[in-house]
């Protein structure tokens, strides 16, 4: 399910003229060009461009100094801590599991393997909404540990432990649907040709197969990274919105928006929104980077 | 350093690969595995190897049981088919490699890992890319730095996967004997697995042939185009003209006609499958005196190139449906004055002839 | 080597212990499958067994209740409108981003990841402030008695929004990899433009188009942050079913949110089989890894 959200290493990016257009088969006549370009540019323009642009007009719609406050105000602070502090756990967790789960699916052959495939991909098509509910389940105070749990003064439920639980889950398949399918159509002849050559495994895994994915890694950790910053409906429901405590920054968003301080929310909703850029900056870069390395390389063959 | 294979068993699901092969490869030699696509050679190479696991039967490397030490510790060379070069790293740090990765007490120094993988790529004659990535080199550059890799750790034996096979035919002809050359510098026990005949007969000391999953032949080049051993080696090893025959008395009937025969220990009646080679075939015009004997055909095509020449003929009467194929000298040709659609007769000067039972099923595998 | 195969003086030996020859398998398939049952499956498995708790007619009292088939029909029929408008326009823009050059269609090509790295609270609380009856569009659509925000159609306008790279992103492979080739040779044999478009092009592409369109679809019925805030939450107008789980939860009628939870669970089942029925038909027909 996350196919689509995968990088896209080998498609070297079209600039100027493309080649459908050079040739005369695959050319459209002007107003068939200008009519479909037109439509899709001002679909893009309403559904895409405008929200984005609009985050950062309303944010400065009260002036740099409201902007600056709503920015340093003490549960903004606390809360933009507390998401950095969710996301540092849940990254590393599902890092070693996305590397783990590649690894183990794209080097070897066994049986279910594709309904494991599958069950990574699960956490896709889950409601974030019941990403949290299922932890208030088992962890909340009807839950089935929520007695003991309560018993040894532990909380998990309305506190950052079930905020960590969420946004792990929220983010789960990330990594290892990014680098599924570049180990699966990277073979497995180089990490043989390193271990006939005398290599360990961990040799092998940081000398050969590492260096070859490092790129759709990166994407996939910064991913995982902006998904985990952002979600808002898994970690909405495991809560309980205490200022100053439980509150990360989407969440905060929604209570300044909520008590119409709007510029306010806005403005930290612009973090967010920067955030999502250096994401989709990075995302471009490195394909950018892929696509000229494998130019270079066949320029060079030639 | 020897290798022997003792009845090797191998499945992949209810696929066959290797039956019950055994086989002993003496040290110093370069051998062939010759067989075609899914005949279970390359199977065998990467058990040799360690890559694969045998389900039954035994490695033995100098005649010590190898099958519990795993790929990284039977210091074998292998060159994959595709290379495997290490598409991110430079064309020294490849051929550097094995020796970085060994246990830091017996890593040589960088200078010396430079002084060892300079002198390998001199062997190779590529010292000039050294610094070059894999995706710039060509297909020929590419395998001659595998095959440095795989030697720059030393390797007792150094197994080749269709060494040849990515390359276009020029370049092919050219590092296979660059590679026969190779080995007599280096002798490194070595098998290599390829599909075409004439690499094999070429390049290798001793011919393997396998097909579906067991060993056909064995023998030098010489033996095995000679004397070939099954209607499938006969098959395989070059072009050939099958006749479907029944032994009578001194003769062969074929169809309706006769051909004579050398003596064998086949019975009165016996089917038998009768091979001939384009060049064991000579063609009789009708009107030649004593044109009681060979089988009928029609020319259908006349190739004179060379010095020899080649001609294609259909079967008519009784060998209706089938096609020949003759060698026999351009001036013969302009003798016979053959021409297409004439009426001829063809006598074979040798037969090879195999029982039939055995022979149908495997002559059918062949090309 | 003389001594040929077949009668070996050896007597056959058992089978020789098995070597991997890359190493760690067991153990990152144990890790990867024992961090997926306790994250993942458990957690899952809760949602089923607590509904168990219900009798079959208290859960049916449960999901369909008036109130929760409204936000049904509003959530399914939102989510089928909203997949349908992106992959048609989702189909033009990666056409126009393959096909044609235009000026800043890198910077076009790279936002149209935005939805999917945008956190969805920013995103609701932007797209309401531009379709408030003061915003940049609602100000026009206002005069033509059109209402976006806090009305269903709000609904739909989020849920266009996050679904929109899930067509392009699934489309635009497909169609980069498409050989000029094939539109050649469909010219070649005296086909409009229009004609190679609908037999040749679409043919190919559509297993692909019903993929994102599949997946867009998949997450518009899960999602919550976006249109919440848009929406307006009418019980039995604007509310989605999500936001229902939310409700029951606030009331603290965990088997209520956990009943609805599952419903949502089994349709999400369903779809991620389809979804893979459809991502194999895609790979077969175009040839191409998943």
């Amino acid at each position: 399910m996350a196919g689509a959200t995968t990088l896209r290493l080998n498609t070297a990016g079209s600039f100027g003229q493309t080649r459908f257009e050079a040739r005369a088969a695959t050319r459209e006549t002007p107003l068939v060009k200008w009519l479909s370009l037109g439509t899709a540019l001002t679909f893009f323009a309403v559904f895409l461009l405008m929200p984005l642009i609009a985050v950062f007009v309303e944010a400065l719609r009260k002036g740099w100094e409201t902007y600056l406050t709503a920015l340093i105000d003490p549960d903004a602070l606390s809360a933009l801590r507390l998401t950095l502090l969710a996301a540092a756990i849940a990254l590393p967790l599902n890092l070693v599991f996305g590397v783990c789960a590649a690894w183990a699916i794209a080097k070897f052959e066994f049986r279910g393997k594709h309904f494991l495939i599958t069950l990574i991909d699960l956490p896709f098509s889950v409601s974030p909404v019941i990403a949290g509910l299922v932890y208030v389940l088992l962890f909340g105070a009807q839950g089935w540990f929520g007695p003991w749990l309560a018993e040894h003064d532990v909380k998990i439920i309305f506190a950052v432990p079930g905020i960590v639980l969420a946004t792990v889950f929220v983010t789960f398949p990330f990594i290892a649907r990014e680098l599924i399918p570049l180990m699966q159509a990277q073979g497995k002849e180089e990490e043989e040709a390193a271990v006939v050559l005398g290599a360990s495994g961990l040799q092998t895994f940081w000398y050969v197969t590492l260096p070859n994915v490092k790129w759709g890694l990166l994407y996939g950790v910064i991913l995982t990274n902006a998904r985990a910053m952002g979600e808002f409906g898994a970690v909405s429901v495991v809560s309980g919105h205490i200022r100053g405590e439980t509150n990360t920054l989407p969440l905060h968003v929604e209570i300044l928006y909520n008590e119409y301080q709007f510029a306010a929310a806005f403005a930290v909703a612009s973090l967010l929104a920067l955030l999502a850029l250096v994401t989709l900056g990075i995302k471009t870069w490195i394909e950018h980077r892929a696509a000229h390395a494998h130019q270079d390389l066949h320029e060079g063959q030639s | 350093m020897s290798i022997q294979v003792r009845n090797i068993h191998k499945r992949f699901g209810s696929f066959v690969a290797l039956d019950d092969v055994s086989l002993d490869f003496p040290t110093g030699e370069l051998v062939a595995l010759l067989g075609p696509s899914g005949c279970g050679k390359t199977t065998l190479l990467r058990v040799i190897a360690g890559l694969e696991s045998a389900d039954a039967g035994q490695v033995l490397l100098d005649g010590e049981d190898a099958s519990g030490t795993h790929v990284r510790d039977r210091q074998v060379g292998f060159v994959f088919q595709h290379y495997a070069l290490f598409r991110h790293m430079s064309v020294f740090d490849n051929v550097a490699f094995g020796l970085r990765m060994k246990p830091r007490a017996q890593r040589p120094s960088e200078k010396q890992i430079a002084e060892k993988v300079h002198a390998l790529l001199d062997l190779v004659q590529l010292d000039w890319l050294a610094d070059r990535f894999p995706a710039q080199l060509s297909g020929g550059q590419r395998q001659r730095i595998a095959l440095a890799r795989a030697l720059a750790v030393e390797p007792r034996v150094l197994l080749l996967d269709e060494p040849f096979g990515a390359l276009d035919a020029k370049v092919r002809k050219e590092l296979r004997r660059w590679l026969r050359k190779l080995h007599d510098e280096l002798h490194v026990t070595s098998i290599f697995v390829t599909h075409d005949q004439e690499e094999a007969l070429e390049v290798a000391d001793r011919v393997v042939l396998m097909n579906q999953g067991a060993v056909e032949q064995i023998g030098t080049p010489e033996e095995v185009y000679r004397r070939p051993a099954t209607p499938f080696v006969y098959g395989f090893l070059g072009a050939v003209n099958l006749f479907h025959g029944r032994v009578d008395g001194e003769g062969l009937r074929v169809g309706d006609a006769r051909l004579p025969r050398q003596a064998g220990s086949f019975g009165e009646g016996a089917e038998v499958l009768a091979f001939a080679r384009p060049h064991e075939l000579d063609i009789v015009v009708d009107a030649d005196a004593g044109a009681s004997e060979g089988i009928a055909a029609r020319v259908s095509r006349v190739l004179a190139f060379g010095i020899t020449a080649r001609v294609e003929l259909d079967g008519v009467n009784g060998a209706h449906g089938q096609h020949f194929e003759v060698e026999i000298t351009r001036e013969r040709v302009e003798r016979l004055g053959l021409a297409e659609g004439q009426a001829v007769r063809l006598l074979p000067s040798h037969l090879s002839l195999f029982e039939s039972r055995q022979a149908a099923t495997t002559a059918g595998a062949a090309r | 080597m003389n001594t040929a195969t077949l009668a070996s003086p050896f007597p056959r030996p058992s089978a020789p212990p098995r070597l991997r020859v890359l190493p760690g398998f067991r153990l990152t398939l144990g890790y990867t499958l024992a961090y997926l049952s306790l994250l993942v499956l458990i957690p899952l498995a809760a949602v089923f067994l607590k509904t168990a708790e219900l009798s079959f007619a208290e859960f049916r009292d449960v999901v369909t209740a008036p109130r929760v088939v409204a936000s049904y029909k509003l959530s399914f029929g939102m989510s089928l409108l909203a997949a349908a408008i992106n992959a048609v326009f989702g189909l033009m823009l990666a056409w126009a981003l393959v096909r044609y050059s235009f000026p800043g269609k890198k910077l076009i090509d790279a936002l149209v990841d935005l939805p999917f790295a945008l956190p969805t609270a920013v995103a609701g609380i932007a797209l309401t402030a531009l379709y408030a009856k003061n915003g940049w569009i609602g100000q026009f659509l206002e005069p033509l008695g059109i209402q976006v925000a806090f009305k269903p159609l709000g609904v739909l306008v989020a849920l266009v929004f996050i679904g929109l790279p899930f067509v392009v992103r699934t489309v635009q492979p497909i169609l980069e990899d498409l050989d000029a080739e094939l539109e050649e040779a469909a010219t070649s044999l005296g086909a409009q433009r229009g004609q190679a478009f609908r037999h040749v092009i679409l043919p190919i592409v559509f297993p692909a188009l019903l993929t994102g369109f599949a997946l867009a679809f998949a997450r518009a019925v899960g999602e919550y942050g976006s249109v919440i805030f848009i929406a307006g939450n009418l019980p039995m107008v604007s509310e989605i079913t999500p936001l229902m789980i939310i409700t029951k939860l606030e009331q603290y009628d965990y088997t209520g949110a956990t009943a609805i939870a599952t419903v949502m669970l089994i349709l999400s089942f369903a779809l991620l089989l389809v979804i893979n029925g459809l991502q194999a038909w895609t790979a077969k027909r175009t040839g191409r890894d998943r």
